[in-house]
């Protein structure tokens, strides 16, 4: 098992708040591995992102808790010290925010600020320094690098904003790579460049990527593997093929079928998945997703594990009580898209 | 460019109404002003240039293009948040482009906004009772009455009606777009005008709210003019869509027809670059990913705005802005090298009236740069790739090489 680069188990992040305890994260439990694109789906709250800024060691505060480990190469992260941490950051993990706009120094120019992470972690000249990050700046496709690193970030557009935190993610060779809804600001069509800059740094290094989305179109594009969150639990994982084509969680089926397709005739109405996700602190005993879900039955009041539930793929994993053949008369499939059914089919 | 230019014809709606909202050749330039004591003006903003668009009743209207593409720009000058510089904005066939806001107040009950952000568009110090009872007061209606009525909206957008006295930080964020629907419909109005007003939700919300306002248009029978960033949403609630870049309306269309057959090659690009959910088919698509990002506004490139990054272009791209010629009924492109149609679909096109009025007098041809508007696939000598290209499909395999002033390649 210690071969991985990135062991993630039973993960808990949960914040002490005036209103109770948010868990936040709830058991989350994936591996990753070298030169892999492993995407996070989720909706807005489903602890995709505090799971990726807990790695970071960006979550901690007076008011959070953790349970279970994450360990990268061996090193627990979840008990590392600031010291530890601080080191690790940048230089074994380095991670790329949603809006580049605030997470980049407005008062700095890019290149210094790509160079101070460089000098801060490495022992080497201001000028080699820039001479890397002018390299950078080259490798993520942005045009007259060494007169851009000269730029402010508000003279750069969000796609070049964008690229230019790339640029800075990737100075210190990190093995890790979380990407955090990168290209949810941009437009589409700047989006297809930043995926394919992703996935062609992730073919070239060996790092391992991790990439927190929304967007399962994105996902099919980019990742090697899929892990579904849904209110703070991982829900399901598998590769991206079991995911798309033999889903076993209704909450998959569910986001599987309100996604639009370009290339298919537009059903007549979109189909939802009726209700909200539900409140952190007041989450739903046993499965989180049953008041939403169509095919409860008594025995969703307890926690289902995440469990191999499939014969022939061991590493797919989902928190089901259904049985695989019973999920697999009762999800809708028609034309390509697995929907969430209506619970119709006899049990 | 004025206002009594040839009138473009009205679409008549079958039984020959007049399109509920007419824009014709509508224009806004914002101005950059510089200077300490003096403002001086040192250029503009071309931020909506010269389009023509109608809008039938009952009908959605999508308008789509990146940012900076001058859509939302488009949809305040349809409400009325902004005046034009030039060009007309009609309403039910009156002149609403240059009137006072006590001439506008009419027509103000009709047209509605709602937002992309549901969470700075409503009041977070106010109860949802008053964010929709403020429309009603204004205009007159009193007491009890207006609580039954906000009760009675709030059903109707599918929240609890029991929840008239909560802050809007207590509903997630569907339901605070759900509110400000409500607020948008609490004075009855016709149009509805609806800037990304699911952009910023999660998927599954989306569906709901796009079901939601299908349903409000199927029984009230409105109307609406639905703006989105990209292509997927708008195909469930438009009737047509229009395609802008850089101010410009580059291709408008029966929605249903704009997906299987886009004619403008940024339309193409738009729809290329979305990620189909699908690994397998998503792997098997041909896709161009498009280079660089859109020019400055302030500065638009000459001829076709979208010549500095499209992979068609050919110099009359950059010399002679293409008029917008319609192929079949209602699709109208922008475009000197129209992709996905025969040379015969070319020869027969004719000029919109909708064209901006600075655009060339060149029609595009089967073969490219001519401008005789016959001629089979006959190659030219500098047309020798478009011939294929007017044969639909063909191998577009070539990627774009092109760059912007600005634009990265994303070799």
């Amino acid at each position: 098992m210690a071969d991985h680069l990135l062991e993630v188990d039973e993960l808990q992040v949960s914040f002490v708040t005036e209103d109770g305890v948010v868990r936040a994260v709830d058991g989350v439990t994936f591996n990753l591995d070298r030169g892999e694109v492993v995407a996070i789906v989720g909706e807005s709250g489903s602890g995709k992102s505090v799971t990726a800024m807990t790695l970071m060691g960006l979550t901690r505060g007076p008011n959070a808790r953790f349970g279970g480990s994450a360990r990268l190469d061996g090193t627990e992260l979840v008990t590392a010290t600031e010291d530890q941490l601080q080191k690790i950051r940048g230089e074994e993990i380095a991670m790329i925010f949603q809006d580049p706009i605030s997470s980049l120094s407005p008062v700095h120019r890019i290149g210094d600020q790509i160079v101070e992470q460089i000098r801060t972690h490495e022992k080497v000249s201001k000028a080699a320094a820039l001479d890397r990050a002018v390299q950078l700046m080259e490798r993520v496709g942005i045009p007259r690098a060494a007169e851009r690193a000269k730029a402010y970030p508000h003279e750069f557009s969000g796609g070049m904003r964008q690229r230019a935190m790339i640029a800075m993610a990737l100075s210190l060779s990190p093995s890790v790579l979380i990407a955090d809804e990168p290209t949810t600001a941009l437009d589409v069509t700047i989006q297809a460049q930043i995926l394919e800059e992703v996935r062609q740094l992730s073919r070239e290094s060996d790092s391992g990527v991790i990439f927190v989305t929304h967007d399962l179109g994105v996902v099919a594009d980019i990742a090697d593997r899929v892990v579904v969150m849904y209110s703070g639990r991982v829900v399901e994982q598998g590769t991206l093929s079991e995911i798309f084509y033999d889903p076993q969680h209704p909450y998959t089926w569910g986001l599987l079928g309100s996604v639009t397709r370009m290339d298919r005739e537009p059903p007549h109405r979109l189909p939802a998945i009726p209700g909200t996700p539900p409140s952190l602190v007041n989450a739903p005993s046993g499965c989180h997703f049953r008041p939403r879900c169509p095919h409860k039955f008594d025995k969703c009041g307890e926690v289902p594990p995440l469990e191999s539930h499939l014969p022939d793929a061991a590493d797919h994993l989902d928190r089901c009580w259904l049985d695989v053949a019973e999920k697999r008369k009762r999800r809708e499939v028609e034309d390509g898209r697995i929907g969430l059914g209506t619970g119709t089919v006899a049990a | 460019m004025s206002t009594d230019a040839p009138k473009t014809e009205a679409k008549a709606t079958g039984d020959g109404k007049a399109p509920l909202l007419e824009a014709e050749h509508v224009q806004l330039y914002f101005p950059i002003k510089q200077g300490v004591l003096i403002d001086r003006t040192v250029g503009h903003v071309h931020a909506v240039d010269d389009v023509s668009l109608h809008l039938n009743e009952g009908e959605t209207m999508g308008v789509v293009g990146e940012s900076g593409c001058g859509k939302s720009t488009l949809a305040r000058c349809f409400v009325r948040l902004l005046e034009p510089t030039d060009g007309a904005i009609r309403y039910r066939g009156k002149d609403i482009t240059h009137l006072n806001r006590k001439q506008l107040d009419p027509m103000r009950r009709e047209v509605q906004l709602v937002f992309q952000d549901p969470v700075s568009s409503l009041n977070p110090r106010k109860r949802v009772g008053q964010i929709i009872g403020t429309p009603l007061r204004l205009h007159g209606m009193e007491g009890k009455k207006v609580e039954a009525r906000v009760r009675d909206l709030l059903g109707r957008v599918g929240l609890n009606p029991e929840h008239i006295n909560r802050f809007p930080h207590e509903f997630s964020g569907g339901q605070r777009q759900r509110i400000g629907i409500a607020r948008a419909l609490a004075m009855e109005p016709q149009l509805i005008v609806l800037d990304e007003p699911v952009s910023a939700l999660d998927v599954s919300i989306q569906a709901q709210v796009v079901n939601l306002l299908d349903d409000l248009q199927d029984d009230l029978g409105l109307s609406y003019v639905f703006i989105a960033h990209d292509l997927s949403v708008v195909r469930h609630v438009s009737d047509q869509i229009a395609v802008m870049y850089l101010g410009k309306l580059m291709e408008l269309s029966p929605a249903r027809e704009l997906y299987e057959k886009p004619l403008h090659p940024y339309t193409e690009a738009l729809l290329e670059a979305i990620p189909i959910p699908d690994p397998e088919e998503n792997a098997r698509r041909e896709r161009n990913v498009l280079s660089g990002e859109p020019p400055n506004p302030i500065n638009p490139p000459s001829g076709c705005r979208f010549h500095t990054r499209c992979p068609h272009a050919t110099e009359i791209c950059s010399a002679v802005e293409p008029p917008l010629a319609e192929y079949a009924t209602g699709h109208v492109a922008a475009c000197h090298h129209p992709r996905n149609v025969t040379a015969a679909e070319v020869s027969a096109a004719t000029r919109s009236p909708l064209s901006p009025l600075s655009a060339g007098e060149e029609m595009p041809s089967a073969n490219g740069t001519s401008t005789r508007p016959s001629g089979p696939s006959a190659p030219s000598a500098e047309g020798a790739a478009s011939a294929p290209r007017a044969e639909g499909e063909g191998t577009s395999s070539a990627t774009a090489t092109r760059e912007s002033d600005d634009g990265g390649q994303s070799a």
